[in-house]
């Protein structure tokens, strides 16, 4: 098999308080591989750690927060000792993003074209008319009608949805190996979403880009991802293929969470509920975090913090009921 | 269906659109809601569903009397509410209450808890002071939170937390109708589950009617008793949740059904991604509102504007395809 795209080991990022007295582990031990032309999902909830682990890939950490352990591999080099000048140079060109709210990723006093433009300037050095025509074949590409008229345009002038496939057209103007979306379409109608997903399953397709998926709603993992990772309290509980992961959920976690949503075409009557709250990653409970929601939780989940367990092919939970089965 | 609590009638809204400072002219008409008829029978829970722009909001203003319907009329319990006034006007206002999408922003985060449960029974009910503190208690067990909680303030409950707390609120004057604005969509996956349970429990033990509103499909179709699919100001189709979510029959409630995402990555839809983007509400398309992006269109679509038509007991559609 071919060099993966991105593998993380055993990442761990923390955010310390001024003092240093007071540690947040945002990220606690996350581990997993991404191919070429695969995508992988995150769920998970708020707080759970899910944009600190894309931000840590993308090494924009704020001030507070620290990588403190494990590895981060791009392509066969070490994400996490190069400089700040080699890291610029990747992002925006190798690896890009795109963010939930595009009206907050859109300068609004810049033209679309400008803003386009950009990324191709400083990376690939593009002048003149070669740089118009690639704005013009990009927004071709996300699908926007008369790219000659709307590259003139503001970002005010276009709707949502328009406003995000801009920002997928910045995002893979320079042909990144690596997209990381970070629920990028919680802002946009459902028709819209539709039209916006099948946009980047066709875009990935066709580059064979490498994608993160970073969601909480279970139904775009069913509908975009190949491989899942389900992320409680800054730690990847359950990790597997799409389909065993919706076919025999290990971690009593996945499997709340895929009986919490209603279902579209089948009566429920009531939706299977998790008690209780997310906890608070600055006073997390001691052993297995889940366990003060778990139903099946015993004494040494109180106890002890479950390793990850293998389940079965590329399968792995972090519970303790997995163990030596 | 059971006996109607609230009727309502040929609803309207038209915005104007103003054009100048000083000598202000009307330039055109949003046309927020344009001709929306239905009922809410007691007990019951009526959805609303569509995308932005579609009018459920507006909507929702009219029931709370937040904003004057252009034309139509609401008629709760066999009274225009319009016409009300004094104590009849008071009574409503106490029969009616809401919940809103973020509870961040509905409670007034300098208030303790159970000062904001209590304040709809200050306002509305002279009663003294231990009786308030009791029903505060009995408001807090009933959405299951703490008896302590009364003494805390908002910014010390997470987010499902708080919506319990909205709901304690709009509880406490034991209203006949509660709107619902997107209850669940601010909260998480496992902590919208606990609130759609609650709210259904809350309303088996209270009787009391929900009017629903909320973009996400599958959330409408399972709290609602009937749902009626929003486009562009109008009602395309009405019918029971069981009927919608068995036989959706406008083209465009079967493009949110195709457009909703799937429960398990082999569940297979019929794929009709509707092309283009909503139209704005001031240059509404000719005839059926939504022919410009129906993969159905016939001529007569874009000439003749559809009207809500009997399909079947509790079924209308508003479509040239049917009838």
């Amino acid at each position: 098999m071919a060099q993966p795209v991105l593998e993380l080991k055993q990442l761990q990022t923390y955010f310390f308080s001024a003092q240093g007295t007071r540690v947040v582990k945002a990220v606690d031990g996350v581990t997993f591989t991404l191919n070429e032309g695969e995508t992988l999902g995150i769920v998970g909830e708020s707080g759970s750690g899910k944009t600190v682990t894309s931000m840590s890939i993308l090494r924009l950490l704020p001030a507070a927060a620290r990588i403190v352990g494990g590895e981060m591999w791009f392509q066969g080099e070490n994400l996490l000792t190069k400089s700040e000048r080699e890291m610029r140079a990747l992002r925006g060109s190798q690896l890009t993003m795109i963010l939930q709210d595009p009206m907050m990723s859109l300068n609004p006093l810049f033209t679309i074209g400008e803003q386009i433009a950009e990324p191709l300037r400083i990376h690939r050095h593009m002048r003149g008319t070669r740089l118009v025509e690639r704005i013009k074949e990009l927004l071709r590409g996300v699908r926007i009608p008369s790219p000659e008229v709307r590259l003139r345009e503001y970002p005010h002038q276009m709707s949502g949805g328009m406003r995000q496939r801009i920002v997928g057209a910045i995002c893979i103007s320079c042909e990144p190996r690596l997209l990381i979306a970070d629920e990028p379409t919680t802002s946009l109608d459902v028709t819209i979403q539709a039209q916006y997903l099948s946009l980047l399953k066709d875009i990935q397709k066709e580059k064979r880009l490498a994608m993160i998926f970073i969601t909480h709603n279970i139904g775009i993992i069913a509908k975009m991802c190949d491989n899942v990772g389900v992320m409680y309290a800054g730690k990847l509980v359950e990790r597997a293929p799409v389909r065993t992961i919706f076919n025999n959920p290990a971690h009593p976690y996945t499997e709340a969470l895929l009986h919490a949503v209603p279902s579209l075409t089948e009566r429920t009557d009531r939706l299977w509920s998790i008690e209780g709250q997310p906890p608070d990653l600055a006073n997390p409970p001691a052993g297995c975090p889940f366990n003060p929601r778990c139903p099946k939780a015993e004494d040494r989940c109180r106890r002890e913090v479950p390793p990850e367990f293998q389940v079965g092919e590329n399968h792995y939970t972090r519970c303790w009921l997995w163990e030596g089965r | 269906m059971s006996d109607k609590l609230v009727e309502i009638r040929d609803l309207k809204k038209h915005f104007p659109v103003m054009k100048g400072l000083v000598f202000q002219e009307t330039i055109g008409l949003v046309k927020a809601v344009d001709g929306v008829s239905y009922s809410i029978g007691s007990g019951e829970t009526v959805g609303l569903v569509g995308e932005s722009g579609c009018g459920k909001t507006t909507t929702m203003k009219m029931v709370l009397m937040l904003e004057k319907p252009t034309s139509g009329a609401i008629i709760f319990r066999g009274q225009d509410i319009q016409s009300l006034a004094g104590k009849d006007l008071k009574a409503y206002r106490k029969g009616v209450q809401a919940v809103f999408q973020d509870p961040y922003s509905s409670l007034n985060p300098r208030i303790r808890v159970g000062d904001i449960i209590a304040e709809p029974l200050v306002v509305n009910e002279s009663l003294p002071r231990a009786k308030v503190k009791e029903r505060v208690q009995e408001l807090l067990s009933l959405v299951g939170l703490r008896p302590g909680a009364a003494d805390l303030f908002p910014h010390e409950f997470s987010g499902g937390q708080r919506q319990r707390i909205a709901i304690a609120r709009a509880l406490s004057l034991n209203p006949s109708l509660i709107i619902l604005d997107e209850p669940v969509s601010a909260l998480d996956v496992s902590i919208r589950a606990q609130i759609m349970n609650l709210l259904q429990d809350l309303q088996e033990q209270f009787g009391v009617s929900y009017l629903l509103i909320a973009h996400d499909l599958a959330a409408v179709l399972h709290l609602s008793t009937t749902v009626a699919v929003m486009y562009l100001g109008k009602i395309v189709e009405l019918a029971t949740s069981e009927q919608l979510r068995t036989q959706p029959l406008h083209p465009y409630a079967q493009a949110l059904f195709s457009a909703a995402l799937p429960v398990h990555p082999d569940e297979q839809r019929e794929e009709i991604i509707v092309t283009g983007e909503i139209p704005s509400p001031l240059n509404p398309p000719s005839g059926c509102r939504f022919h410009p992006r129906c993969p159905f269109v016939k001529p007569i679509c874009s000439e003749v504007e559809p009207v809500l038509k009997q399909i079947d007991t509790d079924h209308q559609v508003a479509c040239h395809l049917f009838g």
